[in-house]
């Protein structure tokens, strides 16, 4: 009824409105994955998506670094201020973008960061811990606790396929 | 408490790949038997089979995690049925129980038995072996798994069945818990 309204307010005074039936193009993207150990060490960091200037190795370092201390804090916080008891977040939503968490009892924090409209990852992240880092990085003995899981090839390989092929890495909604 | 845990343990257990328990049971026999070949002082396998373990615990704690719905537990009786009910079923398809008259005074000692012991099958310890943990490895497990939710813990075998016993049992004891250590970047 409303739209009713405006619709005759408009055409009343012949306003010129932009076709109603415009569609808002969107796009669906997974922007980048971390994981990091307990005491703060980037096991792995992937990133699609983003445009290249600027992102020199240094700066994606001290992104990350940046990004665990932010984590870090931002959960100490959540859990001190939290009317209810509460032991972590899910996600948190900007303007721009979604960022997904998941923190193991053993310190290992996912983190994936996906466009704002993206629904939840924890599933996603989910089977990022159990059914890629438990099988293939923690079952594998050549891989060393705490080191980087860059090296991990059969890891490494099997999360970038998971992650490129999910429907939300990279689509236009038309809403 | 104790039966919400008996039924996590035994929905993982079904969800759990398995394999030939006779196999798993030679394959150990078979490290302890080429350990004690390799070092001859049965004090030094003793301390190796519990550093093989503490590594493996290491990492089981993680699929521990992924496959049980076992999230934080928050006192240490709550961390001492997972891991006799969820812990011990999934991962050696037998069934712990906490001894509730073992507990002490401030709830940090508790002791667990093991009624079945899958590693023990066939197993018969000669007279001058008889100071061989044989199962070091799961003292070692424990202490690695909790090393990395956070609880410094002491664990070892009070009561052996190769000794005459008729129950596998545990002593654990829970030494500190240790607190996230950040390290300070030089920003």
């Amino acid at each position: 009824r409303q739209m009713c309204i405006r619709d005759s307010i408009n055409a009343e005074y012949g306003v010129f409105r932009t076709d109603r039936s415009a569609r808002i193009r969107r796009e669906r993207m997974i922007f980048n994955f971390y994981i990091f150990s307990r005491n703060g060490t980037c096991l792995y960091y992937e990133e699609w998506n983003i445009p290249k200037e600027g992102r020199t190795p240094k700066a994606i370092q001290e992104e990350q670094k940046l990004m665990f201390g932010l984590l870090y804090s931002l959960r100490g916080f959540i859990t001190k201020t939290s009317p209810k008891p509460c032991e972590t977040f899910t996600y948190y939503k900007t303007s721009r973008y979604k960022l997904h968490y998941l923190e193991t009892p053993t310190g290992l924090k996912f983190v994936l960061n996906t466009d704002k409209d993206a629904p939840t990852m924890t599933d996603e992240l989910k089977k990022l811990h159990q059914e890629y880092y438990v099988e293939y990085a923690l079952k594998n003995p050549l891989y060393k606790l705490g080191e980087p899981l860059g090296a991990c090839e059969g890891f490494n390989s099997r999360v970038i396929n998971f992650l490129t092929s999910h429907p939300e890495f990279k689509r236009r909604v038309v809403h | 408490m104790a039966a919400n845990k008996q039924k996590e343990g035994e929905r993982v257990f079904k969800e759990q790949e398995k394999i030939n328990a006779e196999l798993f049971t030679l394959t150990y026999g078979a490290i302890v038997s080429q350990l004690i070949k390799d070092y001859e002082d049965i004090e030094e396998v003793n301390t190796q089979l519990e550093k093989m373990g503490y590594n493996i615990g290491l990492r089981l704690i993680d699929e521990f995690l992924a496959r049980s719905n076992v999230g934080r537990c928050h006192e240490f009786p709550e961390t001492a049925e997972t891991i006799a009910k969820v812990g011990f079923k999934m991962f050696l398809g037998v069934v712990g129980s906490v001894l509730p008259n073992s507990w002490n005074a401030e709830r940090t000692e508790f002791s667990l038995i093991l009624e079945e012991n899958p590693l023990v099958d066939f197993c018969e310890l000669p007279d001058n072996y008889s100071s061989l943990n044989y199962c070091n490895i799961i003292c070692g497990v424990i202490r690695g798994a909790l090393e990395m939710v956070q609880m410094r813990v002491e664990c070892r075998i009070t009561k052996s069945v190769l000794r005459g016993d008729d129950v596998t049992e545990f002593k654990i004891t829970l030494k500190e818990r240790l607190t996230d250590d950040i390290p300070m970047g030089d920003d």
